[in-house]
Order: C-alpha cells, then structure tokens, then sequence
C-alpha cells in the first residue's frame, strides 16, 4: 500500500481531481432535485448518455465544435423537461422509494431505447477529441481535458454557489429543500422552485456529457451508467439533505476512484467497486444521513 | 367454514397460476418452453424478493447478489470433476474434486443464500429508506464484482457450461411451488405479521415492541435463501454468466414484483407470470413469429422497452400493482353489511 501511495503521478491526481469535479457536477444534479422534489433520479446518467449521443452525431454530421455543444444541451435539457412533465411530476405524493424504483425504469426504458435506435455497437464522438491531448507543464504532461474539468466543474459549483445564496429564487430553493411544506406557507412557489432545480440539474447534466465524452469518445447505451451508480453512492454518503454535502461527497467518491484506479496495480484495481462499495456501507453504518449532514437529521418525527 | 378453510384460496390461487403454467408449458413444442421455463424461475426470484421487500416495504436492490451466490454454488458444486479444469482453471483446490448431486446442490445454494443474507443484514438491516436502498445496491455491486474476477471461486467471466441441466418443467414448477408455499408461511407466522406491521407503521409497531431491526433480519434471511435456491434452479437451467445475473434481471425482478403489486404473495406471482409472459412474448416476436397468420417480426430491444413503460406506468398510475397489494379471496356468500350499495337500475 505504501508503494501504492508513491506511484500516484501528476496525471494521475490531476486525472482524480478532474473526476472528483466531474462527478460533484453530476451530484449537484441529483441533489438539488432530491432537495426540492425528495426524489433520487437513477436516470440521470440516461440524460448524460443522451447528450453523448447528441455529440457523437453531430460529430458525425461535421458540425462545429460550437454548435455539436449546443446540440448537446438542446436535446439533454428536452429530455429533463420530457422528463419532469412526465415521470417527475405524477409521482410527486409518492414515497421516495417509490420514486426511485420508477426512475429505475426510466434509466433502463431510455437505455432501451438508445440500444433500438442506435445499436449497442456505439458510436464515436470524435470531434472534441484533441482536448484529450497533453499539455506539459514544466515537463509534466497532464491531459487537457483534466484542466478543462477542473476549471469547468469549479466554474459551475461558485456559480451555483453564488445562484443559491445570492439570488431570490436560490433561496427559495434553499428553503424549499429545507421543508417544502413551510416554503409554500412563506410564499414560495413550487412549481418555479422545481422548474428551475429540474432546469439546473439538466444543464449540469449536459456540462458532464461534453467532458466525459471527451474523455470516453465511444458512446454506447450504458455510457455513464457505472458513473450514475458510483455518484449516487457518493451522493448518499456525503448525505442528500444539503446540496452542498451531496457535492462534496460526489466529489469524494469521484476523487477516491480516481486516485485508487491510477495507484492500484491492474491485479488489485479490478476489485476498485468493491473497495468503494465497502468503503459506502461503512460509512454509511456509522453516519446513516452522510458523512457530511449536518445535525440529527432524518429519523422521522412521529 | 373455519378460518383456515378461508384462508386457504390465498396460497392456493398463486400455486395453481403456477401449476397452470407447468402444463401449459408442457403443451407447447421445445422451442416455446424454454421461455415458460424461464418464467417459472423468475417466479422463484421474484417470491424471493417479495419475502423482504413485499412484508418490510423496504425496497432492496441486493436480492439478485443472493441469486449469483445460489448459481455459483450449485453450478461449481455440480459441474462434473473432468470439466472443471476448463471452464474454472483458477478454481481453488478443496472445490476442484467436491461435487454432489441434483437436489443437495440446490440445498446448499440456498444455505448459501440464507448466511450470505444473514451476515450482510447484521449490519444494514439497521438502515433505512434510500440508505437501505443504495447499501443493498452497493452489496450487488460488491458480490458481482468479486464474482467477476476471483477465479478461486468460480469460472468469472466464463459461463457455467456442463452443469447438468435438471431444471425441466417439474423442477422449475416444483421449486416455485416451495418458495410460495415456504413465502406463505412465513407471511402468516408471527414474524411475517410483525414484519407487516412495521411496514404499515413503524413507530407504532416499534411502540408495541416489535424489533423492526430484527424482524427485517430475519425476512432478509429468509429472502436470501429463497434467492439462492432459485439460483440454484437457474443454472441447472442453462448456462449461465454473471453479466445476466446484474441490472437487467434486478430491473426485470423489480419490475415484475411492482407490477404484479408488491403487497403480497399473489401479486408477486401475478406479475412474474404477466411481465414473463409479455417479455417472452415480445423476446420471441423480436426473433419474428406468427401468431393467427400475421407475421410479426420486431426489432431487438422492444421488449425491454415496453417492460419499462409497463413498470413506469403501473408506478405512476397504479402504485399497488395489477393485484392492488390484496390476496385472493373467494367472494363471500353473504355480502358484508359496510358494502356499498348497488346502484339502481
């Protein structure tokens, strides 16, 4: 393990780090709509694969770097809408467990879709792919793309950060994910709450299909699957009652898979999962609400 | 009529839909039974599953991990010793010569099931809601992992080849038959009822005395042999590999329980034998069929398209199931007084 611990190179850290922010991006999605809507979306990573898809076509049709972006986030931020009108808002009475279970469907029924439609084959996203290229930085290469993430996913979470602080609709969000109930009281309106979390969560979503498929130009129907699982693992063990928690336990998860899978040996790091999974219900035994909740927290009040 | 008399339809209706189903899958030609024998696995799986998830109303997504532990010990138990070599090169050496038969295979694939079960419940059965939910997720995680690739144990990657095909329409219609009726009995015991309060009301329950804790173990453990006995009826089925014992038949068993209407027992079989049914059906049609001289020939990947609208929509529309979460019960001679009346004419 020591030797382990020595092995890890700059790619290697600046490759978690990119990972880490990645993956805090993808759990400010779920979490600011688990916050609003107390729904945990399974089908997020399905948003993020359609996005792929979207680049890897427009790639395919020779569009513009600009544009094959812009396409990307038209068709994620429709699918969310699609999404929110659909499943989200039927089952808002429903228990989160529920609410789980039927958005599992939905991750596998949009996977469907996308093996009927494009074939599991896949496809390849080619045209972003010089930002995979290295830099080197006092002769220690580093993959642009791993800067690009860093620099992006921090862009995102200060805006974010600022957006819920700073403006009036954040802080009824804030409010709203505190005790939905109480915000209406007050005067905050529900479905201008959940629009604009829903409408946040999808332009994130779009943020983390670019940069992982950059990363990943192959796009088959399971892209961002193990992503989606890993993430909601991280979002529960940094704990869904805050967003800022949620954050910071996506970015953990994501900055331990990437610093275990770039130090393990290939013999150890195909056990990675398990090492994560493990590390989860740990934590998850000792710290039931996350391990950065705040307060009591969730027993129910009779 | 006592009141075990009236009890009676309530273990009956599933096993008769299943015995119905036996025959006739017995009826139809070669080609067509393998998916009615298919379905009276899934059966199996999905009473497995509604043993914890039905009577806690916890949802678990770790059910299938006790399923791969069931195949993998009844399939390295019996695979004969002059194959293992090939399809397990890594196999550790005290299972290189150990093999039994048939139905001990079956047995210890469900004492597998059972002890796996109890030891991973000790420490998660104390959570709840989506903490509960993402730690079972995350033991199906962890057990398909080192399924995967520990060799010591099994043959990873490759499918479980030569394991002697047992599972005929008797065994996969007889081993249903034990979980609904083993399912049965443990929904009407004591602990069954316990277990059912604290899903109605865990606060109260608690207030009464009951152990929500403990009587969530005990189900678990219980589902968890029940899931490794039908692992053990699925590999004597057809070869199976550890990539179909993951999402996809987490999702489908899921899918068939909510369907069906996780409540109780004849809804677990109902929506099996339903979503088994269609999901044959449109697996069939994708390879092209004729049915009443249409020819209908679909593409790949329909039928998990509509399992998955299915399982949206009962969710949204009908969150009790087709079954509505009831038993069967005969209707009564006399209507109940508190009935409503009947419209007039």
């Amino acid at each position: 393990m020591v030797i382990a611990i020595l092995n890890i190179t700059w790619q290697t850290l600046a490759d978690a780090l990119a990972l880490g922010g990645v993956y805090a991006l993808m759990a400010v999605g779920i979490g600011l709509v688990f916050g609003v809507l107390r729904l945990v979306n399974f089908a997020y990573g399905q948003l993020i694969m359609a996005g792929a898809y979207a680049l890897a076509f427009a790639s395919q049709w020779d569009l513009p770097n600009w544009a094959g972006i812009l396409f990307c986030f038209v068709v994620v931020l429709a699918l969310t809408m699609a999404m929110d009108r659909l499943v989200f808002r039927p089952l808002r009475t429903q228990s989160p467990v529920v609410m789980l279970v039927a958005t599992f469907a939905v991750a596998f029924l949009l996977q469907s879709i996308a093996l009927l439609a494009f074939g599991s084959l896949g496809k390849t996203a080619s045209s972003l792919a010089p930002l995979n290229q290295p830099w080197y930085i006092r002769g220690v290469a580093v993959r642009k793309i791993a800067i690009v993430a860093i620099v992006v996913a921090a862009g995102c979470l200060a805006l974010l950060q600022l957006l819920l602080t700073r403006t009036s609709v954040g802080l009824q969000m804030r409010a709203a994910s505190m005790d939905f109930h109480t915000a209406r009281i007050l005067g905050v309106r529900a479905n201008r709450v959940i629009g604009g979390a829903v409408l946040i969560s999808g332009l994130l979503a779009a943020v983390v299909s670019v940069m992982l498929t950059v990363q990943n130009p192959l796009v088959t129907p399971t892209f961002a699957l193990n992503d989606t699982i890993v993430v909601l693992a991280g979002v529960v063990l940094g704990g869904l009652n805050r967003p800022i928690s949620a954050t910071l336990g996506g970015f953990t998860i994501g900055f331990a898979t990437g610093i275990l899978g770039g130090a393990l040996p290939t013999n150890q790091s195909q056990y990675l999962p398990t090492i994560l999974f493990l590390a989860v219900i740990l934590v998850l035994l000792v710290r039931p609400n996350g391990l950065f909740a705040r307060g009591g927290g969730a027993m129910e009040r009779v | 009529m006592s009141a075990g008399m009236r009890r009676a339809p309530e273990v009956l209706a599933p096993a008769l839909l299943v015995l119905g189903t036996a025959l006739l899958g017995l009826a139809v030609s070669t080609a067509l039974q393998s998916y009615f024998l298919n379905t009276l696995v899934d059966v199996s799986i999905v009473v497995a599953l509604s043993v914890f998830v039905g009577n806690s109303g916890v949802v678990s997504f770790g059910q299938i991990s006790f399923v791969a532990l069931g195949v993998w010990t009844a399939g390295v138990l019996t695979v004969p010793v002059a194959e293992k070599p090939a399809i397990m090169p890594g196999l550790a050496h005290f299972l290189r010569s150990a093999t039994v038969g048939n139905v001990p295979s079956l047995l210890l694939a469900a004492l597998a099931g059972l002890v796996f079960a109890l030891l991973v419940g000790l420490p998660l059965m104390r959570l709840s809601g989506l903490a509960a939910g993402i730690a079972t997720f995350a033991v199906l995680e962890i057990t398909n992992n080192v399924l995967r690739y520990d060799n010591a144990i099994g043959p990873g990657l490759n499918a479980f080849s030569s394991v002697p095909q047992t599972t005929g329409i008797w065994q996969a219609a007889i081993g249903a038959l034990i979980c609904i009726a083993l399912a049965y009995a443990y929904q009407r015991s004591r602990h069954g009822r316990m277990l059912r309060a604290t899903r109605e009301d865990a606060a109260a329950a608690s207030a009464t005395g009951i152990s929500v804790y403990r009587q969530r173990l005990v189900a678990f453990a219980i589902s968890g042999g029940l899931a490794g006995f039908a692992g053990g009826l699925y590999v004597h089925l057809l070869p199976i590999e550890i990539d179909s014992l993951y999402l996809d038949l987490t999702f489908l068993t899921l899918a068939m329980l909510v369907v069906g209407g996780s409540g109780s027992l004849l809804g677990a079989v109902v929506g099996t034998l339903a979503v088994g049914g269609l999901d044959s059906f449109l697996s069939a049609a994708e390879n092209g069929i004729d049915v009443l001289g249409w020819h209908i020939d679909l593409p790949t990947g329909t039928s998990l398209i509509v399992v998955g609208v299915l399982m949206a929509a009962v969710l949204i529309l009908r969150p009790g199931g087709l079954t509505g979460g009831r038993e069967f019960t005969l209707p009564r001679r006399r209507q109940p007084e508190r009935a409503a009346p009947e419209p007039a004419g």
